[in-house]
């Protein structure tokens, strides 16, 4: 019997192109989506496939942008209850061989007292407090429970720097995509990205493949976010942090931008990131 | 007077035009040069390493601000160049005074400047730094880094040159009677990153600093308020305002010293506390011996 890949997430952009992928390639006999569609229906987490010739399931429904998803509180709905959810229905299906996760650098989180470049190993010095960050330390918590419990199964945590492309909106996107980016005056963070196909590229190996492990997933190098700035040609006008928050939470607040309180914190962050990995 | 020579003033080589060509390709090279790294700059195009470090902006900005300081005001004489490797790593461990850690930033200058292969020195410094506004912007860019083993160890092994001031803040707070008094050297962890890397350490001993500011008080109910480690109260700050904050201008030595290896220890010699803190005790001691020697050369504070 050949592979059938269960994939979460797949009515948002990165899930969608990776069932895409999976389905065109010869080694995947068959590929499930799963999603709650519409997303913006408040559902109480993921719909499960009740189908056990699955042997390899793909997490991807983590979601970084509440926007889109509909709200904060449907948005750590879908990733830690979703999760919860999808983790028990893998423990009990004995056909489940292995699993994959999409996570995010942002679980080291970020700060002065940070080293520089993060290992798979480290623990955070600055755990994230909330949002998307917070929602993957709590994913990936769940993630080792199960790989405890379950250890025939190759679980392989991927965390991606910020995805970046053409086809790709996150908050990171918009941010750049801002005719004049705001940054914290007297910070320059330093950033990592990853182009959105070769992180599906990626996640199609560790399916393929057995990779079991935490692995940090991002481009070599980094640029300055002020670099980053100057070579997307827009301009930047470096806020104090106590204007900061106030200015990002108006223009999302006219629904400018998809920046909730805790994504201008990302802003924030982002301007005063620390975090990159190795 | 028929014999005399007629020296031409419009002769067949103008003088004036002949300089104008003489300087041309030099000057009309360095506008050029400076215009292409203005240009590049601007477009973002330039690399920096993993923790931050610009060295273009380092080099071409940062350090030709601090020259000045370093050639003229300070006028410092660095000694013991020999004894920082040319390619490999090492762990630059000297003393810290001056209130606001001048001395690291002259280190940095004298690595860069005198060593014959110019090598550029990433400091390790405390997370107040880095959560500053500018100033950790700044030390990101001159390729500094929080003090932490992750971070030490990586550059170690990377082969570059870590400066470290295991003194800290007890260093450049401490009042002007205590001058070229060692305080103590932390937990030693510097030596641990360097037993872990196998990287020799250079004591490093700075003479001249510790006059720059003389601090006769330290204002703790305002550096409380402030949140910061010390405020220090010099015989001009800020009595003088911001012209007190002029450094005196004292002269300087930066002498590195003999390498201490910690290549013939075994692997999981850093998990023995006695070897570190024994190693810590030779560092201090010798870098102590240093400034004692230096402060009885040296003819004037002012010199």
């Amino acid at each position: 019997m050949g592979r059938v890949v269960l994939v979460t997430g797949v009515a948002r952009y990165l899930g969608g192109q990776l069932a895409r992928i999976l389905s065109q390639d010869p080694a995947v006999d068959q590929v499930l989506g799963v999603d709650v569609v519409p997303p913006k229906v408040n559902l109480p987490g993921m719909q499960f496939v009740r189908a056990d010739i699955r042997n390899t399931v793909v997490h991807m429904g983590v979601i970084a942008t509440p926007r889109q998803a509909g709200g904060r509180a449907t948005m750590k709905e879908i990733n830690v209850i979703g999760t919860m959810q999808l983790l028990a229905a893998c423990q009990r299906t004995p056909s489940v061989k292995a699993l994959v996760v999409k996570s995010t650098a942002s679980v080291y989180g970020s700060g002065p007292k940070a080293p520089a470049l993060f290992t798979e190993e480290m623990q955070p010095r600055h755990a994230p407090r909330s949002g998307w960050a917070k929602d993957s330390v709590e994913v990936e918590g769940y993630v080792r429970g199960f790989a405890r419990r379950r250890p025939d199964v190759a679980v392989t945590t991927l965390r991606f720097a910020n995805f970046i492309g053409p086809g790709i909106d996150t908050a990171m996107t918009t941010y750049f995509s801002l005719p004049v980016i705001p940054t914290v005056l007297g910070f320059d963070a330093r950033l990592q990205f990853i182009h959105e196909d070769d992180g599906l590229e990626f996640v199609k190996r560790a399916v393929l493949g057995s990779y079991p492990g935490t692995f940090n997933v991002s481009g070599n190098d980094i640029l300055m976010l002020s670099q980053a700035i100057r070579r997307t040609g827009h301009k930047r006008v470096a806020l104090p942090e106590f204007l900061f928050t106030p200015f990002g939470r108006n223009i999302s607040r006219a629904g400018l931008i998809d920046f909730t309180t805790e994504q201008v914190a990302f802003a924030s962050f982002l301007a005063r990131r620390e975090v990159s990995v190795a | 007077m028929p014999n005399a020579k007629i020296i031409p003033i419009h002769g067949e080589e103008p003088i004036v035009p002949r300089l104008v060509d003489d300087l041309e390709p030099d000057v009309f090279a360095r506008l050029r040069e400076f215009w292409e790294f203005v240009q590049s700059r601007l477009a973002g195009d330039y690399s920096v390493d993993d923790l931050g470090f610009d060295p273009e902006f380092n080099d071409k900005v940062l350090m030709a601000l601090v020259r000045p300081l370093y050639k003229s005001w300070f006028r410092v004489e660095a000694s013991g160049l020999e004894n920082i490797p040319d390619a490999a790593g090492a762990l630059v461990v000297a003393n810290h005074s001056g209130v606001i850690a001048l001395d690291a930033v002259m280190t940095q200058v004298a690595l860069l400047d005198e060593h014959p292969v110019h090598r550029h020195l990433r400091m390790l410094g405390s997370d107040l730094v880095f959560q500053s506004p500018f100033l950790g912007e700044i030390a990101r860019k001159a390729g500094h880094t929080l003090a932490c083993h992750p971070d030490a160890e990586r550059l170690l092994s990377d082969g570059e040159i870590v400066g470290v001031w295991p003194e800290g803040y007890k260093g450049i707070g401490k009042p002007f009677a205590e001058r070229y008094k060692l305080q103590r050297f932390g937990r030693g962890g510097f030596v641990a990153a360097a037993l872990r890397t196998k990287t020799p350490i250079i004591p490093t001993a700075i003479v001249g600093a510790e006059e720059t500011y003389p601090m006769i008080a330290n204002a703790t109910v305002v550096a409380r308020l402030l949140g910061l480690p010390y405020f220090p109260i010099t015989p001009t700050f800020p009595l003088l305002g911001p012209l007190g904050l002029l450094p005196l201008p004292s002269k300087w030595f930066i002498h590195f010293g003999e390498p201490i290896p910690t290549d013939q220890y075994p692997d999981n010699a850093a998990d023995d506390p006695m070897l570190v803190f024994n190693l810590t005790d030779q560092v201090r001691e010798q870098i102590q011996q240093t400034l004692y020697r230096l402060l009885l050369q040296r003819s004037s504070v002012f010199g």
